[in-house]
């Protein structure tokens, strides 16, 4: 059976696409409960908007409405706040730290226990696999309950030698790209620290923010502690602006972090911004390519590329381009796009259709700027919105799709030569959030590590995420930090 | 044959990045169609194995019946690709698979330590090939590959791959006793350039045996070795596989490393014994929706 | 015969030279009787600039020295300013200040600069955290400065401020543009002569004379400027340049602590004008007790 001569002659290439396949794994829906409609969630009750307005919110893969959620205004803000407020004064800034922290395992307990359920609201409500929400997304979520849970009786030891006291009713704002993530991401630590919080999900993604009211309410949490919100901008602002708000966390886009920086100058209120990202990944021809490559697919399709530090600007060694961008097509020719509920899922839906026509238009101004497209042949659905992975070749620092965030599975490639040509480049950004760097040598890491100004490095991996572990920008990136013990200190006074 | 290529400059693996890829690969949820496609598809890739000093012809005897008819109560099935024993026995395995199609696998090279001289895994090669086999299972002199004797090993396949004459040569790494990933590659890159028309994990004599990590890596060898001279090399994960849904993880790593062109008996073999009950287990409940007991499935 | 004395020119201090300000503007600094005492540049928002400018090339030496050097250089500039405690008195003198009074500002300056020299290599320890992550990952986050820091000094005080408010900043490695106080410029100066004369390289502390109300708004709008240390209390200014901090996400630090008081001093003035870099790294577990490969 002499078989190496059939193939000599034939240039290499893998076939991905023929022979065996799987067939679709969808995850089940039986499970879940749904209302047809949500209100807010204010003192510990579900209470219907004071305009009476409510708006859809839709699955992303069909198009299809799943729920209608309450529409918000400054009047159930202020109500919310009303609510914090006295919460606050009432009842938890009195409860001693260890009995607020009982709460917040409760609440993580009970999330793990319905986390096949949130897994798949969330899979419904924003788009992302189940793979995803299913293996990340919910269980950091009730990780970071858990771990922020043991803080609220030590935050003494985490500030030595100052007095602290907690900042009061916090506003959050989160974004759609991790909603329960980020919900949890910000109402763990607040609580622990003794804070009472209004929330406000995104408005596109609202479901398991409701779903987590639900969690809260029958956890017993004392009523008021957290209230959320749902709306759109509307509601967000009237947060920010509301008079007894003491600290404003947000998480989005720049352009609005720099509203929120602007709005709340003349107040005393306190502010954490995680903002928008352009993040350099910087391929070494020293590097464990494969796994770098697989860092590269993880840095930049993970959740969609809706992530505030994917790894969107690829920089690869020259020496090693050819071969990488070889790897790198194949292992996206391999990527599966389409029913976020089916477990083979890598690439789920857009979130929705404005961020769609977002980075269709980004598409576009790539290949007007030049810059050499290409996608992987996978078939998509034809309902919903999807988006195949895609990467860009022959681009320059200066092409706006090196330059903005475009929040979607868009990679823009460069290559470099030298270590200082590409510490520059890679700084060459108003943003700062994150990096990644990948090489066998360990003195390389660290010159790399310690010169890129971004809050999160990634060495030789990338997208890792971790309660105990801080998590924020520099520059345009935002400021203060989430997660670990330093997530603490923004929710609290320190003298 | 003389090697040119450096094996100091192999390319390195990093290990935990290795192990959330197999991770991946095995969050694949195969179901339905794609699961009794895949079933059927493992079962064919099997090397029914038996090395064990206490052999017999009988044993050998009843494994070449059941490489033929693995599960007669289901139709359709493949045979499986080979059985694998020792030298002295392949000469009974031809004569009772006779035209089956299924492959005639032989141990030799002073298997499984490998620790003799040159002239005596020659010889023993030899023997395997004039007794009708059609592939040869060797191993490495890991003491010397570790000792970074890398030509030494070159050359030691070199000539062996020489005596197999047209018999394909399978060469076990014995990655168990390599400790680290970055070794099995090197291993996979001399053995592929000395003219190994298979890698191979284990002898299934070491703990551990074959891993997921391990086969990725060896997988990404043949892949970029492809890339490099055209030429396709097959792959043998061997020992510790024991389960169908094991077996599946791993054809979907060749899947997704390889492609399409790997997923077949030509390119890829499970070395295993208990194995293939286990397939035939699933695919019988797939076909009745029934959970299957052990005693109703022949032992080898 | 009295000898006629040399009166000393007022300048700025930008990039390690001591020019006058491009616009050519000054204003009279005048003593109780309303007599001139100096001539103090008015500085624009050209010599902002041009001081953004220099601040940011020193940024990446001055940011990358050794913690340890930095310490000695902070500790040379205290140093260098027990030498010219002379001049330091008779500048307090004129500005109003009772003897009793600027001795003790003097000695208390001075003093605040070797308490910041030893915390330059030691805020990292307490700052820093290993992280538990749950996963096989190295993991660790520690300071780093945030960059080029433009600082509107207290206005009540000539020397205690301005060093109270500079030298948390550059103990940390950050660069720094720190306009003086109006009322009281002339200990900035030869603070800066201080400066010049010790080991701190050019550029990483710039100091302008001048007006708030002329130069906040250049100091909060300069899009190279990373952050923005006010210490004072006027509401408006306050909200003018967290407004326009807003446009290139400047953090923005409003201190109006009594700087004269012992306690003014802490390693948390540091840590404020630092970022926190959270750096991952797979451990691998082939071997010994973890062999699973």
């Amino acid at each position: 059976m002499n078989t190496k001569t059939t193939t000599e002659k034939k240039k290499p290439k893998l076939d991905f696409d023929s022979g065996w396949n799987y067939s679709p794994s969808p995850e089940s829906t039986g499970h879940i409960r749904l209302e047809k409609r949500y209100d807010h969630f204010i003192n510990g009750q579900f209470v219907k908007p004071a305009g009476g307005k409510y708006f859809p919110s839709i699955n992303p893969a069909t198009e299809k409405v799943i729920a209608e959620v309450a529409y918000g205004d400054e009047r159930d803000i202020d109500k919310a706040v009303k609510a914090a407020r006295n919460a606050y004064e009432k009842v938890w800034k009195k409860m001693p730290g260890a009995e607020r922290g009982k709460y917040l395992y409760r609440i993580a307990r009970i999330m793990q226990e319905r986390a096949r359920e949130l897994a798949v609201i969330e899979s419904m409500d924003g788009g992302k696999t189940i793979r995803e929400s299913r293996d990340v997304d919910t269980p950091l979520a009730a990780a970071h309950f858990f771990y922020y849970a043991g803080w609220a009786d030590k935050l003494e030891y985490a500030f030595p030698n100052r007095k602290i006291s907690p900042v009061g009713v916090a506003g959050q704002i989160i974004p759609w790209n991790f909603p329960l993530l980020m919900a949890a991401w910000k109402i763990a630590p607040a609580l622990a620290c003794g804070n009472c919080v209004v929330l406000k999900p995104a408005e596109t993604t609202p479901l398991t923010a409701m779903k987590l009211a639900e969690i809260i309410r029958d956890a017993g949490l004392p009523p008021g502690v957290v209230n959320i919100v749902n709306g759109d901008g509307k509601a967000g602002a009237a947060l920010v602006n509301h008079k007894d708000v003491d600290k404003i966390a947000f998480t989005g886009s720049t352009d609005v972090g720099k509203i929120i920086q602007r709005a709340i100058a003349g107040t005393k209120k306190k502010a954490t911004l995680e903002l928008g990202g352009k993040a350099a990944n910087i391929i070494f021809e020293d590097a464990a390519i494969d796994q770098a490559v697989e860092g590269i697919i993880n840095g930049i399709f993970f959740n969609q590329g809706h992530v505030c530090c994917a790894g969107s600007r690829l920089f690869v060694q020259e020496s090693v381009a050819e071969v990488v961008i070889r790897k790198l097509k194949d292992r996206m020719s391999t990527l599966i796009v389409g029913d976020p509920l089916d477990k083979n899922t890598d690439i789920g839906a857009i979130n929705s259709k404005e961020q769609l026509g977002k980075i269709n238009e980004y598409l576009k101004i790539g290949v007007d700027e030049g810059a050499e497209m290409w996608q992987s042949k996978c078939s998509i659905p034809s309902n919903g919105f999807f988006c195949r992975p895609t990467i860009f070749l022959n681009v320059s620092q200066s092409h706006r799709i090196v330059q903005e965030e475009i929040f979607g599975p868009v990679l823009a490639i460069q290559t470099f030569r030298t270590i200082d040509e590409v510490i520059e480049k890679a700084n060459n950004t108003p943003f700062g959030l994150s990096a990644g760097v990948w090489t066998d040598k360990g003195s390389k890491i660290f010159n790399l590590t310690s010169k890129l100004r971004a809050g999160v490095v990634w060495a030789n991996t990338y997208n890792k995420f971790d309660p105990t572990s801080p998590f924020g920008g520099y520059k345009e990136s935002g400021f203060g930090r989430e997660g670990g013990l330093h997530g603490l200190q923004p929710y609290l006074n320190l003298k | 044959m003389k090697n040119t290529f450096d094996f100091h400059n192999t390319p390195v693996i990093d290990q935990v990045g290795v192990e959330e890829r197999v991770a991946r690969f095995n969050s694949r949820s195969i179901k339905k169609t794609s699961k009794v496609e895949g079933l059927k598809l493992a079962l064919s890739m099997i090397d029914l194995t038996t090395l064990e000093g206490k052999d017999t012809e009988g044993k050998v005897r009843q494994m070449c019946y059941k490489a033929q008819h693995p599960h007669d109560e289901l139709p359709g099935l493949p045979t499986v690709a080979a059985v694998c024993v020792y030298p002295t026995f392949v000469k009974l395995a031809k004569k009772e698979l006779g035209n089956s199609g299924v492959q005639v696998a032989s141990v030799a090279t002073a298997f499984p330590s490998g620790q003799s001289t040159l002239k005596v895994k020659l010889d023993d090669t030899k023997f395997a090939v004039e007794s009708g086999a059609d592939e040869v299972d060797m191993v490495i002199s890991r003491g010397e590959f570790l000792a970074g004797n890398y030509n030494f090993v070159f050359d030691e396949i070199a000539e062996i791959k020489n005596a197999c004459g047209n018999a394909r040569l399978k060469v076990i790494l014995e990655t168990g006793e390599l400790s680290t990933l970055d070794n099995v590659r090197r291993a996979s890159e001399i053995a592929m350039r000395a003219g190994a028309d298979f890698i191979k994990t284990s002898t299934g004599k070491i703990s551990p045996a074959a891993t997921q990590p391990v086969t990725l890596v060896m997988l990404e060898a043949i892949r970029d070795y492809y890339y490099e001279t055209g030429i396709m090399i097959g792959m043998k994960p061997a020992g510790g596989i024991s389960t169908a849904k094991i077996a599946l993880q791993y054809l979907v790593m060749v899947k997704e490393t390889l492609g399409n062109a790997w997923l077949n008996n030509i390119w890829f073999r499970f070395g295993a014994s208990s194995l293939a009950n286990d397939i035939l287990m699933q695919l019988c409940k797939e076909a009745t929706g029934v959970y299957q007991g052990a005693d109703y499935f022949s032992k080898d | 015969m009295t000898r006629t004395t040399i009166k000393k020119t007022y300048k700025l201090y930008i990039g390690g030279q001591f020019p006058r300000t491009e616009s050519g503007r000054y204003y009279p600094l005048l003593d109780k009787k309303k007599n001139v005492i100096a001539d103090i540049c008015l500085a624009s928002r050209k010599d902002f600039r041009n001081a953004v400018v220099a601040a940011r090339s020193a940024f990446g030496g001055w940011s990358s020295r050794f913690a340890f050097n930095r310490s000695q250089i902070l500790y040379r500039i205290a140093e260098m300013m027990e030498g010219r405690k002379a001049q330091f008195l008779e500048e307090l003198l004129v500005q109003g200040s009772s003897k009793v009074n600027a001795e003790k500002e003097i000695t208390l300056s001075i003093d605040r600069l070797v308490y910041y020299a030893g915390w330059c290599d030691k805020y990292q320890q307490i700052s820093s955290s290993v992280n538990p992550v749950a996963s096989s990952h190295f993991n660790f986050s520690v300071p780093e400065p945030t960059g080029v820091v433009a600082i509107v000094a207290p206005q009540n005080s000539s020397l205690i401020g301005i060093i109270s408010v500079v030298a948390p900043v550059i103990a940390g490695g950050n660069v720094c543009i720190v306009l003086a106080s109006e009322k009281f410029p002339l200990c900035a100066i030869t603070f800066a002569e201080v400066l010049a004369t010790s080991d701190l390289p050019g550029g990483v502390v710039n100091i302008l004379t001048g007006k708030i109300s002329e130069l906040l708004t250049h100091m909060s709008s300069h899009m190279d400027v990373n952050a923005l240390v006010y210490a004072g209390k006027d509401q408006k200014e306050i909200t003018l340049a967290k407004e326009n901090a807003s446009l290139n996400v400047k953090r923005v630090f409003v201190y109006d602590d009594v700087w004269e008081k012992g306690t003014a001093q802490s390693p948390h003035f540091i840590l404020d004008v630092q970022e926190i870099k959270t750096t991952w790294h797979p451990i691998e577990n082939v071997g010994a007790a973890g062999a699973k490969y």
